[in-house]
Formats: C-alpha cells, sequence, structure tokens
C-alpha cells in the first residue's frame, strides 16, 4: 500500500495524505522538480497534465493544462513558495482561465509537502488546505471519472507483473 | 456526474461559512456535544449576538441546526451537511491515493538511476 495514512479536518477544509515510496529523497524529489515526470503522475489518465512552463526556485511559477477525455483543457497555475531540497515544498494550486490567466475568484490550494528520509524509503505527506468548494469540485469531477478508470487499472496493474530486471 | 453534488449556491454557503476561525470552533465545539448559544456566547470574546450570527450562518449553510428548548436555543451538528464536506474530501483523497500509486509505478522505473538506493544492474 502506497499511501499509509491520511486525515481530513473538514472544518479547516484540508487533508493530509501520507505515502511511502522504495527510492530515497533525492529521487522522490526529482518527480517535483523535472516536469517531464510531475506530468507522468500529477493528472489521471483521463485528464493528463501538460506543463508549460514550471520555474522550480522559490516564488517561481508553473503553468500547466491537464487534458479531458473530449479534448477540453482545464488550466492552473502553481507558484512556488518555498523550496528547500530534498525535504519540504510549499506552493500554492489555482485555476487558470483559456489565456492561462489566473481565475482569482476560485481561490489556491495551498500544498505542503514533506519529505523524509527512512534510509533508502521516503515518507512523503501532503497537506492540502482548500479555500473554495468550487475548487475543490472542479477537482473533484476530474478525479471522478478516474475513480472507475483507477480501480480497473489496479486489476491490470495485478495481472501485469512488475517485472524489474 | 452522478455525484449528489450541492447546488453551487448551496455549496459556497458551506464554504464561506466555514472560512471563519470562530464559526469553524463553534461547529467542532457541537459535533463534539449539543450547545445552546449562550453557552456558546460564554467562551468567546464577542456579543451573545454575535455569535448568534454566526450561528445563524452556520445554519444557513445547512452545518448546524438550531432548536428551542424551553428559554434556550441549542446549536447541534447538522451531520448531513457536514457529510457532504466529508465526501468531497474523500474524493479528494482518493485522487492522492491515485497520483501516490502513480509515482510509485514511476519510481519503480528507475528513471533515471538512483544513486546507491537499489541495484537493477541492468
Amino acid at each position: 500500500m502506497t499511501v499509509i495514512s491520511s486525515a481530513q479536518d473538514p472544518g479547516a477544509l484540508s487533508l493530509t495524505v501520507v505515502a511511502e515510496f522504495d527510492a530515497g529523497v533525492e529521487r522522490v524529489w526529482q518527480i517535483w522538480e523535472d516536469p517531464r515526470q510531475l506530468e507522468r503522475w500529477w493528472g489521471p489518465p483521463t485528464w493528463p497534465a501538460t506543463f508549460e512552463k514550471h520555474d522550480f526556485v522559490p516564488g517561481g511559477e508553473a503553468t500547466y493544462y491537464m487534458t479531458g477525455p473530449e479534448g477540453e483543457k482545464a488550466r492552473g497555475w502553481w507558484r512556488f513558495v518555498s523550496l528547500e531540497a530534498p525535504h519540504r515544498l510549499v506552493f500554492d494550486d489555482g485555476f487558470a482561465d483559456d489565456d492561462g490567466e489566473p481565475v482569482a475568484e476560485m481561490g489556491t490550494i495551498h500544498g505542503v509537502v514533506t519529505l523524509e528520509d527512512l534510509g533508502g524509503r521516503t515518507r512523503m505527506s501532503v497537506v492540502s488546505t482548500f479555500e473554495t468548494q468550487k475548487q475543490m469540485e472542479k477537482i473533484v469531477a476530474m478525479g471522478m471519472e478516474e475513480g472507475m478508470k483507477g480501480a480497473l487499472g489496479q486489476v491490470d496493474a495485478l495481472l501485469v507483473e512488475p517485472a524489474r530486471a | 456526474m452522478v455525484v449528489d453534488q450541492l447546488s453551487e449556491e448551496a455549496a459556497d454557503r458551506v464554504f464561506q461559512a466555514l472560512a471563519d476561525a470562530t464559526r469553524r470552533d463553534i461547529v467542532r465545539r457541537v459535533t463534539a456535544s449539543e450547545s445552546s448559544v449562550s453557552g456558546l456566547a460564554e467562551r468567546y470574546a464577542m456579543s451573545f449576538a454575535a455569535v448568534q450570527k454566526h450561528v445563524a450562518v452556520l445554519e444557513r449553510a445547512t452545518l448546524v441546526t438550531k432548536q428551542k428548548r424551553g428559554r434556550e436555543q441549542i446549536v447541534r451538528a447538522n451531520h448531513d451537511g457536514l457529510q457532504r464536506v466529508r465526501r468531497l474530501l474523500d474524493d479528494y483523497e482518493n485522487i492522492w491515493r491515485q497520483r501516490s500509486d502513480r509515482i510509485a509505478d514511476l519510481l519503480a522505473e528507475g528513471t533515471p538511476p538512483a544513486p546507491g538506493s537499489d541495484s537493477t544492474g541492468d
């Protein structure tokens, strides 16, 4: 099980998810640092993400879009509030309009990512705090389609031997 | 989407109601146990009327209910309302579970080679 624990705080509209990975912290940091790796996991297979800009420095910005099953695009932006490689990443995540301009009334999702060295393995905790319901519903709406496909994908994963050699 | 979603307006009320620290605190308290408005008012450095206003906002957002009992107004958590917020958090949690699985898959590919930590030897 990749995710080892999670905690919800409905009153504060926040969620904490803790996962452990079979890789060192430096390696796990790369999945945030390298946009080509990031876009392989950020969006679900039905809504893959493409990062057009990824200025991975404190105060830097990223812009991305997610492409839906009908070819529709949902645009977003990040701002890296602070980066302490390879242990801590704080960023704001917001929605953008078709021109890539931030949509202020949607608010931002504040994310705090912590990577902890477990001696070759890594514990990653992600705390997400929402501001408005719209952002939550929009993200969840995109994630829900994945919910069903994801379940099927897990069956596939069981059938495919994770051959490493 | 076959999700029992709040109307946008109703959901806005929920989130606006929870955007205030005092109101979140009231929700936490009455989730633990019911309380009268005057009982709540004793706990905050604000007037009875101000607390009553906060309770009214929470009531409109369907997060709490208020009932008269004798001369008291009893505030209770509205579990249906809170349940909807939890459901959204559940869905979002699911998204992160799937992301974590994709990260694990990506890391299992071993690209680029992680120095030292393991030896796939190919």
